[in-house]
């Protein structure tokens, strides 16, 4: 069922927490909406569910206004972050809740509730655990029973919010898989919220960006990912470095070389974003020539890192610490080791004017350790 | 820490190594001095006025203690104490869950007022709890004349007692809901709602489970303080001996007459109720610490 | 395009059903069992006029009274708390054979009908009881005097000191005390500089529970007390009393005093709460 919101708004007191946002949901998408705690994610996904109410804005589901539609015409599962699992009840009461509830004439008969419990634990990898009780399971095992239970009513909408958030790396990795295939199987539209972008990025077909209650940027995650809209999108997406520019008469001035941005940004001071993998380095003992814009000043190298076949050099540039990824190949080719001096050219940066950087990174900064983080060791490559 | 010091004090004073411990604890005398204080305390103010109780009702024999708690007076005082716990505790039970379903599953302005008001009965005088309700319905009171008129007796009789004992008892039960219920939050009852329950469906099988033993705390507790209730029932009951005693102004009753064994005989019938209340509210504590959200704060 | 309105609602929007029925009962349940009487009983005092309230308020007898149940209460109170913190720590800190069921005991003078409290207390204290015979060849006369009415109330009281301390000693963090242990300090100092100091909130709330508690008690009182006016009169008596005379005027004058201290105490204890949380972030 396709989902359409429009002018979302809602306040908590004094704070905004929603601000005006539209978001199409189309039918069968694996949707994740992504951003840091206070974006307004989790809101979004409570008003959708009929959790919340918003203050202003109008929300329809498969066509129909969704305040005509009552709870069961919703068709819609949830999951909770915490699970919201009934304790007193075993795994199999559990799941079954859904369709024990349902008036006399939409009741299932017993053995159909049966079966179609078994068919879910089986799906979800529960067979066996039809009498355990909830404080009994782990915490991958209780996410499962929440995942079983929601799609016990065979919703068309399923809702989950932060589903894996407290749980070890491993078994996360494995309910993604899982969840993704039923999504598949089933055929079902999933809204998912996270602030864990590895996750977002590697499950969703497409991506909502969110800060501070509004959409920054949707998208496919590769669409983000490579081509970034607005500052936070930037810092928030995988590791990024800043330089300073100035934009004059239209262009950006970086490094050595001036670029033509469309659409111009107005003149003043900018910010050039460039991520790791995309400055490429070189011994700063001779000339250095490039297509790409070269920065001026040299860089001191203050801490490698070799991990399978990539290396992360970090460097200290300007009173700023710079993070460079290559190739091991690369580092070795260059002959670089701690102390020396470097030059940086960098590629396909992305600019924005330095007032629209202040407004939207101030916030992001906090959850972002990269820059700042002075590492002791020293190592060697 | 501690093998440190003690070898530091061994290099320096050349002396044989004394162990050096932590002052984590007092010395052992200071101890039992304290202990013994602490339960000579309590010997004096707790144990001895429970052993009283029994000693002076058995004072002239099993047989005259016996013949005591059978006179009838003292059965029809029986009578009426269990029969007002029995309308009264099932009252503030709904009271309770309807007060704390209302106050922890919704935001509204007033709350903190809302809740002053459901301990007001709690903290005032038990006397003044009787004297609104002669105010009210005395016959010098707000309806007196009116019900002196239409021959219904609230003062000095039955429903009098027990809407006295309603307002002291009042807040038991939602006091022990509400923290509980807060703490729980509603993500449960939302699930549940979403997955199709109705509003009672939710309540009985999710709400309900979830509070039980938190609900049973407060039936208890509500159960003995309707059955010991004494300030303000002796303010509205008149004393008619048979009809509107209750067991602790029967007591009263005996007392002042002198009849010091009988009395003492239907008290030590509060206190076997009364230790009975302590035991199981030990078994509740318990079963489920974790469940009961506040410290035991009365 | 539907625009929805969940500003300017008296409560917030929620899918929880049964707000209109839960509240209403409340409400309904409050205003005739709590509300009205309340309300009648001011009315009932306002209505006596600002002569009766001074003529009622100045005679001795009234007087009296008041000095004995606020003294009382508050001495009792006072003893209650340095008892009740020795009670408290001993229960927490040591072990002893019988410990559980003395801690289960604890709440004996809570769930004793008043009743039966003032009559074994009476027993106990009077000149051939246990104690009495023992005090009163000593010249010290317990049943029937002021002193009477002090042990009824350090009974009553003792209860609520050991339940509000109890807790918080129980969470008590022993890395503190390990802490100050470390940087050399010797076992009284780090009693008064740290195992108390968290403490005092709580204190404060329970020697509060116990003196609110024990400027209302009636039932364990009137039977150890003399009842003299004058004397040994609680106000709560007092009450009765003027009740029995038909003298609702100044019976309500009372009332309403003692009820307004009730809620000033029940106001300070909230807020003793309140800041006992916050200082130990629960």
């Amino acid at each position: 069922m396709r989902i359409e919101l429009n002018g979302l708004t809602k306040r908590f007191g004094d704070t905004l927490v929603l601000d005006h946002v539209d978001l199409e949901i189309r039918e069968g998408e694996f949707l994740g909406l992504l951003g840091p705690s206070g974006s307004g994610k989790t809101t979004l996904l409570r008003i959708l569910a009929g959790l919340e109410v918003a203050d202003f804005g109008s929300l329809s589901i498969g066509d129909r206004n969704a305040n005509e539609l009552p709870f069961e015409l919703r068709q819609m599962g949830f999951v909770f972050q915490n699970y919201a699992l009934f304790e007193h009840m075993s795994v199999f009461e559990n799941v079954a809740f859904g369709l024990r509830v349902r008036p006399r004439r939409r009741r299932p008969k017993q053995v159909e509730i049966n079966e179609r419990v078994q068919k879910l634990l089986d799906l979800v990898q529960l067979e066996g655990f039809e009498t355990r009780f909830p404080a009994q399971l782990s915490g991958g095992q209780r996410q499962r029973v929440a995942l079983a239970r929601a799609l016990a009513t065979e919703p068309k909408i399923l809702l989950l919010d932060e589903p894996f958030g407290a749980l070890d790396a491993k078994v996360r990795v494995e309910l993604r898989r899982s969840l993704r295939e039923i999504h598949d199987t089933a055929g079902l539209t999933t809204v998912f919220v996270t602030h864990d972008q590895d996750e977002a990025l590697d499950l969703a077909d497409r991506v909502a960006i969110m800060s501070r209650g509004q959409i920054e940027q949707i998208g496919t995650p590769s669409d983000i990912f490579e081509e970034p809209k607005t500052p936070f999108v930037i810092d928030f997406l995988g590791r990024t470095n800043a330089f300073n520019c100035e934009v004059s008469d239209g262009k950006v001035k970086l490094g050595d070389k001036l670029i033509i941005i469309d659409p111009p940004l107005p003149d003043g001071q900018a910010v050039a974003f460039v991520r790791p993998a995309n400055i490429v380095l070189a011994k700063a003992n001779g000339t250095v020539t490039s297509e790409d814009p070269v920065l001026p000043h040299s860089a001191t190298v203050r801490f490698i890192s070799e991990i399978g076949p990539w290396a992360t050099v970090e460097l200290l540039y300007q009173g700023q610490f710079i993070e460079v990824e290559m190739m091991r190949e690369k580092l070795h080719e260059l002959e670089l080791a701690v102390g020396d001096q470097c030059v940086m050219s960098v590629r396909f940066p992305r600019v924005f004017s330095r007032g629209q950087v202040e407004r939207q990174v101030a916030d992001v900064r906090k959850m972002k350790g990269l820059r700042g983080r002075f590492r002791q060791r020293r190592n060697r490559s | 820490m501690a093998e440190v010091a003690a070898h530091a004090s061994s290099v320096f004073e050349q002396a044989a190594p004394q162990e050096v411990k932590l002052p984590l604890s007092e010395p052992p005398a200071v101890r039992v001095a304290l202990i013994v204080a602490a339960l000579g305390f309590l010997v004096v103010f707790l144990i001895m006025p429970l052993l009283v109780v029994l000693t002076e009702a058995l004072r002239q024999g099993v047989q005259a203690y016996a013949t005591a708690i059978v006179e009838p007076e003292a059965v029809a005082a029986i009578q009426l104490t269990l029969l007002t716990a029995a309308i009264v505790v099932p009252l503030n039970v709904m009271f309770g869950i309807a007060a704390a379903w209302a106050i922890t599953k919704f935001d509204f302005p007033g709350k903190s007022f809302l809740i002053t008001l459901i301990d007001l009965p709690f903290s005032v005088s038990p006397v003044i709890g009787g004297m609104v309700f002669v105010l009210l319905f005395g016959l010098q009171g707000l309806f007196g004349p009116w019900l002196f008129a239409h021959g219904i007796k609230i003062i000095f009789a039955v429903p009098g007692i027990i809407i006295a004992t309603l307002f002291v008892t009042l807040p038991f039960v939602a006091r022990e809901l509400i923290p509980l219920m807060q703490k729980q939050g509603t993500d449960a009852e939302e699930a549940a709602l979403m997955l199709g329950a109705s509003g009672w469906q939710t309540f009985r099988r999710v709400t309900l489970p979830n509070i039980k033993w938190g609900l049973l705390y407060g039936v208890l507790l509500c159960n003995g303080r309707a059955i010991g209730e004494f300030g303000a029932v002796a303010v509205v009951s008149g004393h008619i001996a048979g009809l509107t005693n209750t067991m602790p102004l029967h007591v009263e009753v005996l007392y002042n007459d002198y009849d010091f064994v009988a009395a003492f005989a239907v008290a030590s019938l509060l206190t076997l109720m009364a230790l009975a209340t302590l035991a199981f509210k030990t078994f509740l504590e318990w079963r489920s610490s974790a469940l009961l959200a506040r410290p035991r704060v009365h | 395009m539907a625009i929805s309105l969940a500003a300017g609602r008296f409560r917030q929007h929620s899918i929880i059903p049964g707000f209109g029925l839960t509240f209403g009962i409340t409400l309904t349940y409050l205003g005739l069992i709590v509300l009205i009487p309340l309300a009648v009983l001011f009315a009932e005092a306002a209505g006596a006029g600002g002569a009766k309230v001074w003529a009622e308020l100045s005679t001795a007898r009234t007087l009296s009274a008041f000095r004995v149940s606020f003294g009382s209460a508050l001495l009792a109170a006072l003893i209650n708390a340095v008892a009740g913190l020795l009670v408290a720590w001993v229960l927490v800190r040591y072990d002893f054979p019988g410990r559980r069921f003395i801690d289960a005991l604890i709440d004996l003078p809570f769930a004793l009908p008043t009743a039966v409290a003032g009559i074994s207390l009476t027993a106990l204290y009077s000149g051939n009881g246990w104690i009495g015979s023992i005090l009163e060849p000593a010249g010290i006369k317990v049943a029937f005097t002021p002193l009477g009415i002090l042990v009824a109330l350090i009974f009553v009281g003792l209860p609520f000191v050991v339940r509000t301390v109890e807790p918080v000693l129980r969470e008590s963090g022993k890395n503190l005390e390990e802490a100050a242990a470390l940087l050399g300090a010797p076992r009284w100092r780090i009693l008064y500089h740290v195992v108390f100091p968290p403490l005092l909130p709580a204190l404060m709330t329970g020697f509060t529970l116990a003196f609110a508690r024990a400027i209302g008690e009636y039932g364990s009182v009137i039977f150890i007390a003399g009842n003299m006016p004058g004397v040994s009169e609680i106000l709560p008596l007092l009450i009765v009393v003027k009740l029995e005379q038909f003298d609702y005027a100044g019976a309500t004058v009372l009332a309403s005093l003692m009820l307004i201290a009730s809620f000033i105490l029940l106001f300070a204890i909230n807020l003793l709460q309140a800041w006992t949380r916050r200082r130990q972030g629960g």
